[in-house]
């Protein structure tokens, strides 16, 4: 297979370089124009919804009401949440997915082109709707991002705001969702089997099927709250038959799957950097691939784990309290294989192997007080507290969050050509690990003394804890800016060292794109590679 | 330059994507206000429409055209394919909500309303004493005032029957294309569209029938709210389903496809037959259990 990048209307023989002009980032149908798009949107998403973090953290340093309204700190919880989520973190994968899979794969581009474009803006829009609700009457939805009713009902015009700006990025998931399926299974090279591929690559695969599989669900759950609100239905209320709760079932059918929307593809990242530096082929190429989609299949039927304190029948406790915990096999699988990967490497500590190490010591923690949550009598007290933002800050932070920083350490410089500057990037990592923790670990002990979640004002024996987390948030949400600087001088030159085409010892060995120049071409893998690495499995 | 044939066709620039954002963006923000009692919203709807509507026609056309001058080859098809099937497993897990709703409501939910069942059931029976887990229900607020359901053996069995022929006229059609007998395909296809918009027309009747004489309405507690919305999201999907099989039948008319190059008529008439069974679904769960 082999590719032709002509447009049948436009001139035909240019040299099918990149448009001219700022026009190109918007027409452009490229894989690696759209992984950039997607990049730098959710890196400046990360800092409009770090800055909301910023807000809670500020307000929560001392016991009353300094800062903001309490109906304001509320809509920031969900703003916050709602923007990291839809906003930072899944399009900063999709940005690596464009960029990685079609090179890792063997494949000249994505197998859908204009609709990669499409997803893309779908996804502005969708954000942009969203944040155009912090402006409207009655303020930006309060409820939490998982939007229940009836709280959520006496949102004031921001509501069908909100619920379009869900379709919206609905659409554009699924669309690139369904973009990044094809690709993995029509355009991969000859030679590149299903079991050859980069673990990233699985990944993404199963991702993917998660995300077409649960986006849909989250619009019908938000399509029923918008005629119930608007439309006289009775969905979520008791009075003409309906029921609340249902309104969480359906949600967390949606939701859980989408927390490992959030983390398989970290694993992905995480499974291809560690092997690398530790200069070995990854442990356990195969068991990885089967524990990913293990944990895929388990990740649908656990949602009610959500909803231990919502009144369920006791047999529904018992069933989504073990299929729960079934949860730990496989992810402990994953995590055997990455330390068993390190186990007698040569590794060196560069910084994106770093995060990665990080990453796998403290999502190990996330996962230990997940666990602890799964048991339902102990999650009757755990419930709305501190303590579950603990546990889901360890797994998105120190995990699909570093994650996220050591591929673009990673890649970076296969970008662009250009070397980052290595003693920044340390500084920057020690920064983020240390003030991560400040930031999130007292957060533990203030749920296990009872604190509630989503509350503006607290009893004073939280004082203390809370005061070192906000003094953790703001180190960390400040180192972030070094990161700016770090890409934006790499982008313009880094330190000045070119780097080789492998840019990493041996990399090469491990992955296809390291096989092509650095910086990478426009156009790659026109026609398919003859050799495939192997090292990796 | 484009045309050696193993060649995997890629566009070098796109501009429907942007012009269908924007459309949808502009009429979502328009039904948005307009939900919210603001004057402009329905303006700013319609041209949303409009925009999404010329987009819609800009760019098939440009499909349409780039597929009959053989830019496409096997692996663009299969591309083609695998989105479309993938494009209609979203809309699968989309109809399972509402069908899971009206699973979960009528077995599960209405009777805790009615105190049966063990957990949520044993405090719910004391806040609704009088109230009893019978299906159909509009909750124990009389939600929406009287009204009579929906029996199934009136306008629903003829639509069932009419969509099950238009199933097999579809394929009828299919056999056609693939035996390049051209009036088999326009004909079977002209049978399928007629019978499609038909079940519309007939959905239309009921639909002024239930809010007209039978009081039921979305408003009708939960029975109304999960028949109109299964009921109405099913019919609107036959909407797009019977345009889209227009669409392929005038370009069956012009000439277009040949028994090896179909993409667009295979999509519409997969499409078609999952509008089909979603039917079934709905016959057999909502109008006669
Ligand atoms: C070992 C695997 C895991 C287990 C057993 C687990 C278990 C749980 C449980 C039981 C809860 C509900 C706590 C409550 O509401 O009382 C919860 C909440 C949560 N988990 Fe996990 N979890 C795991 C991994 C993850 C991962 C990998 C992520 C994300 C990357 C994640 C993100 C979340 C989030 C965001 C919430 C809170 C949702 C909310 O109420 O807003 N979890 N987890
Ligand atoms: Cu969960």
């Amino acid at each position: 297979m082999s590719a032709v990048t002509a447009e049948h209307d436009h001139d035909e023989h240019h040299d099918h370089g990149p448009e001219k002009g700022f026009l190109r980032w918007i027409v452009t149908t490229n894989h690696k124009d759209i992984g950039t798009l997607y990049l730098f949107f959710a890196l400046a998403m990360f800092f409009v919804g770090g800055t909301m973090a910023l807000i809670i953290r500020a307000e929560l340093f001392e016991p009353g009401m300094q800062f903001v309204t309490p109906q304001f700190f509320n809509s920031m919880t969900t703003m916050h949440a709602l923007v990291m989520v839809f906003g930072a973190v899944m399009p900063a994968f999709v940005g690596f997915a464009n960029w990685l899979i079609p090179m890792m794969i063997g494949a000249p581009d994505m197998a859908l082109p204009r609709m990669n474009n499409m997803s893309f803006w779908m996804l502005v829009a969708g954000v942009m709707m969203l944040a155009s609700t912090l402006f409207m009457e009655g303020g930006a939805p309060a409820s939490g991002w998982t939007l229940y009713p009836p709280l959520v009902l006496q949102t004031g015009a921001a509501l069908p705001f909100a619920i379009f700006s869900v379709h919206l990025l609905g659409i554009s998931s699924i669309m690139g969702a369904i973009n990044i399926i094809a690709t993995i299974f029509n355009m991969r090279a000859p030679k590149m089997t299903l079991m050859k591929m980069p673990l990233f690559v699985w990944t993404w695969l199963i991702t993917a099927f998660l995300l077409i599989a649960i986006m849909p669900v989250f619009a019908g759950a938000v399509t029923m709250l918008l005629t119930d609100r608007f439309f006289d239905t009775s969905f979520f209320d008791a009075a003409g038959g309906g029921d609340p709760v249902l309104y969480q079932h359906i949600f967390w059918f949606f939701g859980h799957p989408e927390v490992y929307v959030m983390i398989l593809p970290t694993f992905g990242i995480a499974s291809t950097i560690i092997p690398v530096f530790a200069r070995k082929a990854l442990f356990g190429y195969s068991s990885m691939v089967y524990a990913t989609a293990a944990i895929a299949f388990l990740s649908f039927i656990v949602w009610a784990h959500h909803m231990f304190t919502v009144g369920m029948p006791l047999s529904g406790e018992l069933y989504f309290m073990y299929a729960t915990m079934l949860i730990a096999i496989p992810t402990g699988v994953k995590i055997f294989n990455w330390t068993a990967t390190m186990w007698r490497g040569s590794m060196t500590f560069e910084t994106p192997m770093l995060f990665s190490i990080a990453f796998v010591v403290l999502f190990t923690l996330g996962g230990f007080t997940g666990l602890m949550m799964a048991l339902a009598p102990i999650d009757f007290q755990y419930h709305d507290t501190y303590f579950i933002v603990a546990h889901f800050h360890y797994t998105l932070v120190p995990a699909s969050v570093f994650i996220l920083m050591a591929g673009g350490y990673f890649w970076l410089p296969k970008w662009t050509g250009n070397m980052y500057d290595e003693r920044l990037g340390q500084l920057h990592f020690w920064l983020s690990a240390v003030s991560v923790n400040i930031l999130f670990f007292p957060q533990h002990f203030l749920g296990l003394a009872g604190m509630p979640r989503r509350i503006p004002d607290y009893a004073v024996q939280f004082s203390d804890w809370n005061m070192v987390s906000s003094i953790g948030a703001f180190i960390f949400g400040f180192s972030q800016l070094m990161f700016v600087y770090i890409v934006v001088k790499t982008i313009k030159g880094g330190t000045g060292e070119k780097v080789t085409d492998e840019v990493w010892e041996g990399a090469a060995q491990h992955s296809l794109e390291w096989t092509l120049p650095s910086p990478v071409p426009y156009h790659t893998f026109a026609t398919p590679p003859e050799n495939i690495p192997t090292e990796h499995y | 330059m484009m045309s050696t044939q193993d060649a995997y066709y890629i566009p070098h620039k796109a501009t429907w994507p942007i012009a269908a954002t924007l459309g949808l963006l502009t009429s979502l923000a328009g039904f948005a206000n307009y939900l919210n009692g603001n004057a402009a919203g329905s303006t700013f709807m319609l041209i949303g429409l409009g925009i999404f509507i010329l987009m819609l026609a800009g760019w098939f056309t440009m499909q349409a055209t780039e597929s009959e001058t053989g830019m496409y080859n096997r692996g663009v098809g299969i591309s083609y394919r695998m989105g479309m099937m993938w494009f209609i497993f979203s809309e699968i897990m989309f109809f399972a909500v509402f069908f899971g709703t009206l699973w979960y409501t009528r077995n599960l939910s209405v009777d805790w309303l009615a105190g049966i069942g063990e957990g949520p059931g044993r405090s719910s029976g004391l806040l609704w004493p009088s109230f009893e887990a019978v299906w159909p229900t509009n909750g124990p607020g009389n939600v929406g005032g009287e009204y009579e359901p929906m029996g199934a053996f009136g306008l629903p069995l003829l639509n069932t029957l009419l969509l099950l022929t238009s199933g097999v006229t579809c394929t009828w059609a299919h056999h056609g294309l693939l035996a390049n007998n051209r009036s088999q395909l326009i004909k079977g296809l002209a049978a399928t569209v007629g019978l499609g918009f038909l079940f519309v027309g007939f959905q239309a009747l009921e639909y002024m029938e239930a809010y007209h004489d039978m009081g039921l309405t979305l408003g009708s507690g939960i029975y109304g709210s999960t028949f109109f919305m299964l009921t109405g999201f099913h019919g609107f999907h036959v909407c797009v389903g019977a345009i889209i099989l227009s669409v392929v039948l005038f370009r069956s008319w012009k000439g277009h496809f040949t028994p090896e190059n179909h993409f667009a008529f295979e999509a519409a008439a997969w499409y078609w037959h999952f509008v089909d069974v979603v039917w079934l679904g709905l016959f057999i769960f909502v109008y006669m259990m």
